[in-house]
């Protein structure tokens, strides 16, 4: 487990015996800064490794804490969701892999941009979307953000600099070197990380993007979220050389793991600073989904249920925070259980309000096919019987 | 003035300065106002080019050999020099790479025109163009506007076979989310090119390369750099009353030559040029039938589901009635280039086939 620097057994006495006196509010807002080791090294690839000592903070962590259980939550309720027919289509769930997005977010601001795959919700909560928006754009409601009218591999949140959200593997790459490209041209200083997963590592598109950001030093940090699995392939058998932090050749990389959130915090922070100075950069997590590819897939004739345990005893991302907050005495066992109570009404509050969130009306069949209609007739399945004028 | 002229024909055409000079120069020679200010339709893009990188600094083009090279097809001449390399950006052979680039620089909010060398280089990074930029805003309700131009030379060239002389028209104009316009003349190059990247959306834009040397009479209006030309509006090029030829790119010059070889013979032909694939014209194409009662629709494209299927399906819904004879139809021929010249000239359409089909539709033979 990470060593502290900070505290001493005398200190933790002391800090939980003050806590008990007050009523138990003190921990959560102590922004004082501390460092903590994380247990893994980075392994790196053409650049030097940065510092495995992270700044962070109690309430930091009990953010992350807070946080990842949140995403945790909202993706088990949307399990249950698609088992009881409300969400339809494709669900991919992101449990296991909530310490690349939490760790991500504390690395960066909203003037970052992210793009991601379909394997998307808990990425948009990351950037400041709502619980009540994703289910109801999972369960096809007006209140979704996207209308309803993307579904769950389409959320998207620009105005929090989050681009989606994309269905097809691989091609939010080379968009994400687009979104780079934008930014440098106007002068930004700011960066895109855009994330994919092992299977999508092997896409010719990734090297045709990644050399371009590379010949023109694109602010572009590309992050291959490695669960391991490209839906039932292995990454052994999908890649020759499943070191993906090594696969951009001429491009610096590191190897991360993913599962601890300080580690990505840290590996985010310092492929930011080098971005901007550098040009791109790739990060590979280790990391691991619990539920299979998506819920078509049972996740578990590809894998042994041990593996799946083993992986949730030993690295679960949500574990190691807790871990952390209850050896520094930040918080006691049954605080965090609280908040974990408190986590599971507010999703449920929000499946609720979801809920009750109408349909999109029929004329929404027809708006935002473009930003500037012209007045052109756009039409339904039978002509005759249906068509609008497109404004 | 002529020494104006007779320098800039040395330099390879009309460059923007040059023209405006040659503009000055017949301003004040009014007296000679009867002559006809001619363009060809590479300047007419060029020019076109030139102005929107001017007015909107988020403009950029980016594509293989647009920079140093001048352009493959010479249609960027110049900009590199002026806008600079930020602006006007040579890419590698990698097409998927950057066409998502440019969509996703678009996502952002820039404004990029990406050119393809041909259009049959655009499969390569097809899923960008109908999946990445084309239902963008559809999928977002509205938050990730895509206003992005893909353009370059579409269809047959001369000589360069199976493999580069497809025309995409429709399969483009298939998909809900694109716009897709195809020019003839330099007005049409000028106007339609700057409304294309004026536009929000993402516009699919399909050249002609062989059109690229033929130059057309610019009016006054056309030069100036505040001109433009509706989407979704069709032009009729020449008006007539027996029957309605409908065609798109370098085939409304030839359906304009098959107009003046029926006018011979007594027929007279109207001579609708679509600009617009998507939206397509349908009020102007069915308005036309209603009055002329007979449809050729001509196009150089492969048959099967063709822009010339969409004409006729769109004419039997709304103005069935007004039919007095089947609608024809001109196309390519059902099958891959050949490269021989003469097998080459029957997978094109020629005015002679336009012309007998007219004359089918007018119920003459012979």
């Amino acid at each position: 487990m990470a060593l502290s620097r900070l505290s001493s057994r005398s200190n933790g006495l002391l800090r939980s015996a003050a806590a008990a006196v007050l009523l138990r509010r003190t921990i959560s807002t102590d922004t004082s800064p501390m460092t903590i080791d994380i247990s893994l090294p980075f392994t790196a690839h053409l650049v030097e490794p940065p510092s495995r000592a992270v700044e962070t903070s109690p309430k930091e962590l009990l953010s992350f804490y807070r946080d990842m259980v949140v995403m945790r939550r909202m993706e088990i309720a949307a399990d249950s969701l698609y088992k009881a027919k409300l969400i339809r289509g494709f669900c991919h769930l992101y449990d296991g892999q909530e310490a690349v997005a939490i760790g991500m977010e504390a690395a960066i601001t909203k003037q970052d941009a992210i793009i991601t795959s379909y394997r998307d919700h808990c990425t948009f909560l990351g950037r400041g979307g709502s619980l009540v928006e994703a289910f109801s754009e999972l369960m096809g409601r007006k209140a979704g953000c996207s209308n309803g009218k993307g579904g769950s591999m389409h959320f998207y949140k620009k105005d929090a600099g989050f681009y989606g959200g994309h269905g097809i593997v691989g091609a939010q790459i080379p968009l994400g070197c687009g979104l780079a490209f934008a930014q440098k041209y106007s002068k930004d200083e700011a960066v895109t990380f855009t994330l994919y997963g092992d299977g999508a590592a092997n896409q010719g598109q990734l090297f045709e993007a990644l050399n371009i950001a590379a010949l023109w030093d694109l602010p572009a940090i590309l992050v291959c979220e490695n669960n391991h699995y490209g839906m039932g392939t292995a990454e052994w058998r999908a890649a020759k050389s499943p070191a993906y932090f090594k696969r951009g050749d001429y491009v610096p990389g590191l190897k991360v793991d993913g599962m601890d959130v300080l580690a990505v915090k840290q590996a985010c922070k310092f492929a930011k600073e080098h971005a901007l100075k550098n040009g791109p950069i790739v990060l590979e997590m280790d990391t691991y989904r619990y539920h299979g590819h998506s819920m078509s897939d049972p996740g578990s004739t590809y894998r042994t249920r041990d593996e799946i345990s083993g992986v949730r005893q030993e690295r679960d991302p949500i574990e190691r925070v807790r871990k952390l907050i209850v050896s520094h005495d930040f918080a006691t066992e049954k605080e965090l259980k609280d908040i974990e109570k408190e986590v599971r009404k507010e999703v449920d509050a929000a499946i609720a309000e979801a809920k009750e969130s109408p349909v999109p009306d029929q004329s929404e069949l027809f708006t935002n096919i473009y930003v500037k209609g012209l007045g052109t007739e756009s039409f339904g399945a039978d002509r005759k019987e249906l068509r609008a004028s497109l404004p | 003035m002529w020494g104006i002229l007779r320098r800039s024909i040395v330099d390879g055409g009309f460059s923007a300065t040059s023209l405006r000079r040659v503009r000055s120069a017949l301003v004040s020679s009014r007296s000679y106002a009867a002559a006809a200010k001619e363009m060809s339709v590479r300047d007419a893009l060029n020019s076109a080019l030139d102005e929107e990188m001017s007015a909107d600094p988020k403009v950029f083009i980016m594509g293989e050999e647009v920079g140093q090279y001048q352009g493959a097809y010479k249609i960027t001449k110049g900009l590199l020099e002026k806008y600079g390399p930020e602006r006007v950006c040579d890419t590698p052979i990698t097409e998927a790479g950057f066409a998502g680039i440019g969509v996703g620089a678009a996502y952002y909010g820039l404004k990029p025109v990406v050119e393809f060398m041909t259009f049959n280089f655009s499969m390569q990074a097809i899923d960008h163009i109908i999946n990445s930029a084309a239902k963008s805003n559809y999928m977002s309700a509205g938050q990730i506007a895509v206003p992005i131009v893909f353009r370059g030379p579409n269809g047959a060239a001369a000589g360069v076979g199976a493999q580069h002389s497809q025309c995409y028209a429709a399969w483009y104009a298939s998909c809900p989310g694109l716009k897709v316009l195809s020019p003839y003349s330099s007005e049409d190059a000028r106007g339609l090119l700057k409304a294309a990247i004026r536009d929000p959306d993402p516009v699919v834009f399909l050249e002609n390369e062989l059109l690229y040397g033929e130059s057309f009479p610019v009016s006054e209006e056309a030069l100036d750099s505040s001109f433009c030309l509706p989407i979704g509006k069709a032009k009729i090029e020449r008006e007539g009353k027996d029957v309605t030829i409908t065609a798109f790119s370098k085939m409304v010059g030839l359906a304009l030559k098959a107009a003046e070889m029926l006018s011979k013979e007594g027929i007279n032909a109207e001579v609708i040029n679509l600009r617009s694939i998507r939206p397509l014209d349908r009020a102007t194409v069915n308005a036309s039938v209603r009055k002329t009662n007979r449809l050729v629709t001509v196009e150089e494209g492969f048959p099967q589901h063709g822009v010339g299927a969409e004409i006729c399906t769109s004419v039997v819904e709304e103005s069935f009635g007004y039919l007095d004879a089947p609608i024809e139809r001109i196309s390519g021929a059902d099958v891959p280039m050949p490269y021989a010249a003469n097998l080459e000239r029957m997978a094109v359409p020629q005015a002679e086939d336009i012309v007998r089909a007219a004359k089918r539709a007018c119920f003459r033979s012979k």
